[in-house]
């Protein structure tokens, strides 16, 4: 298996994009990658794009081929090829490109993930994302997407005694991030207070629990050892990139405080990487719901199951602390473009690992990502190295 | 054997309107209202109910209490006024709830409030005629009633299933016979939201020339006088008519006390007449004769007397229809024009 | 117009889900396949009892287009007597839930396609000892 490296990385504003269409969000993902490794274009053999619903927010299929157009690469005809996974696609098509480069297939892909949400109405938009869990026996009944996470939030209170301040320090740290990103949506910070006093969307889930939808793109360009170097002197090594499913309907789990999706895929991710929880030193999560960054505390292997409140009241995933977690916001501050969330992830990491996180910059040679489908029935681990 | 009813289960939406609530809005006094209707509250369904909700809880019931397979039964007749489609049985949403498979017969009926007898009678012959062993008939309403119409006091929900066969039976049917006219005393057009009535045309030509005449029919053709009955239950579309109605005939009050639901719950339109039935069922003794008459606007009445066999004895009867009706929700007016959806939204 | 969740009806009407005989594995919504057993599976239609107790429940306040005059609106996890966990609404005041509480069955409406659609109807939850306020404590007849 070839080793391989993020060479180049880009990434769009995230937010209410009103004046950016579907494309211009994806080019300026797109061209920032590519100036970042120092590319033309034309040495890029393939592309895979996470997107989850181009076809009812943009009323658009065939968003690969879309994609390659715009961004000029089908004038050299090079194959595109979307992935779905629901919040989950971009971490699909990152693993996509990784395999395709680490099977010697192919020496530069590119990597992207864009969503365009604001095109439709929130009604509309509460509806499409619910269709990542299991319409016809979860959204049938009423039970949203923040209904599900909140259904997890309940059992973990009853079952470990996390609370919700718990949850409304996951919150905070991640605007205290935000504040730093300039490319973040919300770049203010928020208190305790201000979380408990938000309206509540889901019980026990309020607003400031919930990541809001977001427009943004997002793009790494991955290349295989040898020529990474032919690019770069930092080149960020995937040590490993792995993804596992549950069940689509929280009913049909075991342990619905547990993503088994992630721990299945953390354990082989560490396994491939050879590596442990303790030797990671930054984290990017897929904080949609505040209650899910403290599962996949628990999930990813940081802390006990049960306990992953304690890293955040004892502050060691804030910025300063043992294991930065989120410093880009995470999806709750930084925003979350849906498909695009996967390769955002790993474009802060690399960020983080070369060292260019700017305010936000934590001490850091391994970072680990997860990207979360839905309520957790799609799970994608991917564990990183400076070179 | 003879046919008659083998079982029987009741629903009643939980919510109760007020008299009171109700005058307080249209500036009328309750006191009157009170005592003019002989109607003190309504039960009025929750958003989540209609009238296939209310069929399939009372079908339940009723074959829980049986203890039959539903697959036995091989007739379903739903009588409303108020089916939650236009087009499209209510019958057969019954069928698949209860999952009496797919080889039964199913008809939604309509006739006002009589359209629940109509089924009884309708079961009732095809398990003569030998075509089905037990048949489902059920009556039930939420019923229209345009805002600020006096219609408004009592017009309300709920409603009563049977199950009528030869096996088992704790009420047969020793007669029943129907007296029916063209009477243009209450009806609601296709397409209309409310109902329309003649007001106190509703009493004299309609009403009581149906009930009284269908009851003095029926006992004159068995040769029973009123004291021969233990219980009679008529139609009660409102407090008063029923117990004028009795007086007419010469039943005394004793003899239709337990089956007057109306003042607690309103008139449940198809559900009435039954629910009064069901609430007499309730405490009947082995031998206890019954008249029930129902009544339906447009118009006409069917009259049915029922002989309690020693089957009652066993039979399981709680929870009761007086128990229902006692536990309820009081509602302000408000909430109920959202529970009716008669606030219009914007599509 | 084509009712999108028509092919279910008879598994939402009631809790009718299915068992694999191999395994005695339960499921709801029913399974034409077992995880577990795999090809070996025996699956077979199973009713059941629609009694249990709440798992974990939300309140939703945020509630998509067809259930906005249903809110608030609980949403829970019952865990069923006889069988496997079902997601269910249950009919309840906002503070009236909570977990371990005993529900049963009801047949109601979930929503309806718009004006002129389908009714679709399924399986709710209610308390199983509800205690009922008495009427005449709330009128002042």
């Amino acid at each position: 298996m070839e080793r391989v490296a993020i060479i180049g990385v880009g990434q769009s504003e995230f937010g209410e994009l009103w004046e950016k269409g579907f494309r211009e969000i994806v080019l300026k993902a797109g061209i920032e990658a590519l100036e970042d490794a120092g590319l033309e274009g034309k040495e890029i053999e393939a592309m895979y794009v996470g997107n989850m619903s181009g076809g009812r927010y943009l009323a658009q299929e065939h968003i690969a081929a879309l994609i390659a157009d715009y961004s000029g690469l089908s004038q050299m005809g090079i194959p595109s090829t979307r992935v779905e996974g629901a919040d989950a696609s971009g971490g699909l098509a990152l693993r996509q490109a990784f395999l395709s480069v680490a099977s010697g297939l192919h020496d530069i892909v590119i990597a992207a993930g864009a969503e365009k949400v604001s095109d439709v109405g929130s009604e509309m938009t509460t509806d499409i994302i619910a269709s990542s869990a299991d319409r016809e026996w979860e959204g049938f009944v009423g039970a949203t997407i923040p209904a599900l996470y909140a259904l997890m939030a309940r059992m973990h209170f009853t079952k470990y005694g996390t609370t919700p301040e718990d949850l409304a320090l996951v919150s905070v740290k991640n605007h205290r991030n935000g504040a730093l990103n300039p490319k973040a949506q919300f770049r203010r910070e928020i208190t305790i207070e201000d979380v408990l006093r938000s309206p509540f969307v889901a019980e026990p889930l309020r607003l400031l629990d919930c990541a809001p939808l977001s427009d943004g793109a997002a793009a790494v360009i991955l290349a295989n050892e040898k020529v990474a170097k032919e690019y770069t002197d930092a080149p960020v090594y995937i040590k490993a990139c792995t993804q596992a499913s549950d069940y689509l309907a929280l009913q049909n789990r075991e342990d619905i405080t547990t993503m088994r999706a992630v721990k299945i895929a953390a354990e082989m991710a560490y396994k491939q990487s050879n590596l442990t929880p303790d030797s990671i030193d930054v984290v990017e999560l897929h904080d949609s719901f505040t209650i899910a960054e403290l599962i996949a505390y628990e999930d990813l292997g940081f802390v006990e199951k049960g306990r992953g409140a304690e890293l955040i009241r004892e502050g060691i995933t804030s910025l300063d602390g043992s294991l930065p977690t989120n410093p880009s916001g995470g999806l709750k501050a930084c925003g979350h473009a849906i498909g695009a969330t996967g390769i955002r992830q790993a474009v802060e990491i690399t960020y983080q690992l070369r060292g260019k996180a700017g305010k936000r910059q934590v001490d850091a040679e391994t970072g680990l990502s997860l990207n979360i489908g839905g309520t957790g029935a799609t799970a994608v681990v991917t564990i990183y190295e400076i070179g | 054997m003879k046919v008659g009813i083998v079982s029987y289960g009741t629903y009643i939406p939980r919510f109760r309107l007020s008299v009171e609530e109700i005058a307080r809005v249209w500036g009328e006094n309750p006191e009157n209202i009170k005592s003019g209707l002989g109607v003190l509250r309504k039960s009025v369904s929750d958003l989540d109910e209609d009238t296939a909700t209310i069929s399939v809880e009372a079908a339940r019931e009723a074959v829980e209490r049986s203890g039959i397979d539903p697959e036995r039964i091989g007739a379903i007749f739903v009588g409303s006024e108020s089916h939650p489609y236009a087009v499209k049985p209510t019958a057969t949403i019954v069928g698949d709830a209860i999952g009496c498979g797919n080889n039964f017969h199913a008809a939604d009926f309509e006739f006002a409030c009589k359209a629940g007898t109509a089924g009884i009678q309708a079961c009732m012959g095809m398990v003569k005629a030998g075509m089905i062993e037990f048949g489902l008939a059920i009556g039930a309403d939420t019923s229209q009633s345009a805002p600020g119409d006096p219609l408004e006091y009592s017009a309300s929900a709920g409603g009563a299933a049977f199950l009528v066969g030869k096996k088992g039976v704790i009420a047969e049917i020793e007669e029943t016979l129907s007296f029916t006219s063209d009477t243009p005393d209450f009806w609601r057009r296709e397409g209309q939201p409310y109902p329309s009535h003649g007001g106190r045309f509703t009493g004299i030509p309609a009403y009581f020339r149906h009930v009284v005449t269908a009851a003095e029919q029926i006992m004159e053709k068995t040769g029973y006088k009123p004291s021969d009955f233990d219980y009679a239950v008529f139609h009660q579309p409102n407090g008063k008519f029923p117990v004028r109605a009795a007086r007419m005939l010469g039943f005394s009050n004793d003899q239709i006390a337990q089956g007057l639901v109306v003042r607690e719950i309103g008139n449940t339109y198809s559900g009435s007449s039954v629910l009064g039935f069901s609430a007499v069922l309730d405490i009947a003794k082995p031998g206890n004769k019954i008249l029930l008459v129902s009544f339906g606007s447009g118009a006409g009445s069917d009259a049915f007397i029922f002989n309690v066999t020693d089957s009652i004895e066993s039979f399981p009867r709680h929870p009761s229809v007086w128990e229902k009706i006692r536990s309820g929700i009081a509602v302000d007016y408000s909430t109920y024009l959202k529970l009716r959806k008669k606030i219009k939204l914007k599509g | 117009m084509i009712p999108r969740f028509w092919r279910k009806i008879k598994y939402r009407y009631d809790i009718v889900g299915s068992i694999c005989e191999s395994c005695g594995s339960k499921f709801y919504p029913p399974r034409n396949f077992c995880p577990v057993c795999r090809r070996k599976s025996r699956i077979k239609e199973q009713r059941f009892n629609g009694r249990g107790k709440i798992l974990s429940y939300t309140v939703v306040h945020d509630t998509p287009d067809e259930f906005k005059l249903n809110k608030p609106y609980v949403v829970a996890l019952i865990e069923l007597d006889d069988g496997p966990i079902i997601t269910s609404q249950v009919v309840c005041g906002p503070n009236e839930v909570e977990v371990g509480m005993r529900v049963v069955k009801a047949f109601r409406k979930y929503f309806e396609d718009g004006d002129d659609g389908v009714i679709y109807y399924g399986t709710k939850f209610i308390p199983e000892d509800k205690s009922m306020e008495s009427v005449s404590s709330n009128s002042s007849n």
